[in-house]
């Protein structure tokens, strides 16, 4: 049972990680829609309120042509070539721009959809949606199938530590089945026949859980500073410590359910008679 | 008090344990159900305190039909009907008297009660002095002795005894026998299963003859015949 609360709480932590990852990559992806030179300012705005009320989006950021310049300026400063190239051309060649972020990766295909219908649309030069479409659209794949698969290997674990345990059990209780059958015969109710199985399950799951937490400190205490120096927006050992009562009560809790589940099914063949 | 009722348990089409048997047990009874091995005595026995369930038919105890009671009302039936042994079913790694306090304990009587209620029994028994004895430590009739006494201490209506005599010595048997009458004498209604024909013949009680899981014949007092 120990075992399987480590995978479990290895899961967890994987969990956390994936999640991590994915929110950090799903923050990088939006939609950029950008603007004709000659749109009015005015009409820009009113786009980017109606787009604001929509209720897959998270939030927008409005880029105006002079800041696109000078962002351009800031980023190229050293490159003199450029600066003069772009003195030489007089009139600044770059679109006002609209970044839209949306709650979900999974709504962007419907956002782009509503701007390609809105009545802006003679206003807006191009929607780099369409270029991003396979990328954000991968991901968002990505992303539900790792937490599926996720869900999946937990059940499966779930499934084998029953097993496990419930074959632990039964062994206590072969071993007590002569006994259960006397108590039985002089009228022992089945709680009764049942109370000290599932005492011996509930400990079971308190010590396996105090086991589980004794390799995983140390384990994470190696592989938390480790993780951190090529992903180092997420902390492990921070998010273990900072969750641990969590973590130790749903540790706990999931072995005590684990061992009294696996000692009431294994005990019921026995109180039939 | 206790009315089977058509009874029939049958395992598979190949063989029936018990056929249509009906016949009752008044309240005080002594009553012997004789048959050869195999003629279903233990069936009816094991029918009665809901260990098996009849494939037809109903076993009532008290008006109530054994088999319509919820399982959490069966272990008080059980308080009800003291129940004995050829193999005597007693725990090896307890003595005399934890075995029969554990029948107490289990119907989670009081240490007080405990305490009080067992040496009694044992005394009815005539086990006073083995309450510190294992069960290896005591010869078959004391075991048998010692399960009797478990049966008793729950001062149930009904003793049933399924072949209580089958692995005694003759003095041990009569030992037991003497016993289940002297329960009986006080007030408790015995059932004895058994094929001792010296046994039914000298007790000269009501007797329920069983062959083939029928009822051949119901006498009282009757005698140890089958053919």
């Amino acid at each position: 049972m120990t075992i399987t609360l480590l995978v479990w709480s290895g899961l967890l932590l994987l969990n956390v990680v994936m999640t991590g990852i994915l929110d950090s990559l799903a923050s990088k992806i939006d939609i950029s829609v950008y603007f004709s030179l000659d749109a009015p300012e005015p009409a820009i705005k009113d786009f980017q309120q109606k787009i604001q009320q929509l209720s897959q989006v998270a939030d927008t950021e409005y880029i105006s042509r002079d800041e696109a310049i000078d962002v351009f300026k800031d980023k190229h400063s050293g490159d003199s070539t450029l600066v003069a190239s772009l003195q030489e051309l007089g009139s600044n060649p770059f679109e006002a721009s609209l970044n839209i972020r949306a709650k979900e990766t999974g709504q962007y295909g419907s956002i782009a959809d509503f701007i390609d219908k809105t009545e802006f649309k003679n206003i807006i030069s191009k929607i780099n949606f369409a270029e991003n479409k396979t990328a954000i659209e991968r991901l968002s794949h990505i992303i539900s199938v790792t937490r599926q698969s996720g869900l999946v290997l937990s059940l499966i674990m779930a499934f084998i530590a029953i097993l496990v345990a419930f074959n632990t059990v039964r062994l206590a209780i072969y071993s007590s089945r002569e006994e259960i059958s006397v108590m039985k015969l002089v009228g022992a109710s089945n709680w009764f026949v049942r109370g000290p199985f599932i005492m011996e399950g509930t400990l079971h799951g308190v010590f396996s859980s105090f086991f589980a937490l004794s390799v995983m400190i140390p384990a994470l205490g190696v592989i938390g500073p480790r993780f951190n120096s090529f992903l180092p927006e997420i902390n492990l050992i921070s998010y273990f410590y900072g969750n641990i009562w969590q973590i130790v009560l749903l540790q706990t809790a999931a072995g005590v359910a684990l061992g009294v589940f696996s000692s009431l099914i294994a005990i019921r063949r026995y109180l039939k008679v | 008090m206790i009315r089977f009722q058509n009874v029939s348990k049958i395992y598979n089409s190949q063989s029936a344990a018990l056929r249509d048997v009906s016949f009752s047990v008044d309240s005080g009874e002594f009553i012997s159900l004789v048959g050869r091995s195999g003629a279903g005595k233990s069936t009816l026995l094991k029918l009665l305190i809901v260990e098996e369930k009849p494939s037809e038919g109903r076993v009532y105890f008290d008006k109530r039909d054994v088999h319509k009671m919820r399982p959490h009302e069966v272990p008080f039936l059980r308080r009800r009907i003291g129940a004995i042994f050829q193999d005597f079913k007693l725990l090896p790694q307890k003595t005399a008297y934890e075995n029969i306090a554990f029948a107490m304990e289990v119907a989670g009587k009081p240490k007080t009660e405990i305490h009080h209620d067992v040496p009694l029994v044992l005394d009815l028994v005539g086990l006073k002095d083995k309450g510190n004895n294992f069960p290896r430590e005591l010869s078959g009739g004391e075991k048998q002795r010692v399960a009797i006494a478990r049966a008793l201490v729950h001062r149930p209506d009904v003793i049933v005894a399924d072949e209580p005599t089958g692995n005694l010595d003759p003095i041990n048997t009569w030992d037991v026998i003497r016993l289940l009458i002297k329960i009986n004498e006080m007030g408790t209604t015995v059932i004895l299963a058994t094929h001792d024909k010296e046994i039914i013949n000298a007790l000269s009680r009501r007797v329920v003859s069983l062959d083939k899981g029928a009822v051949i014949r119901d006498e009282n007092p009757g005698r140890y015949i089958l053919s």
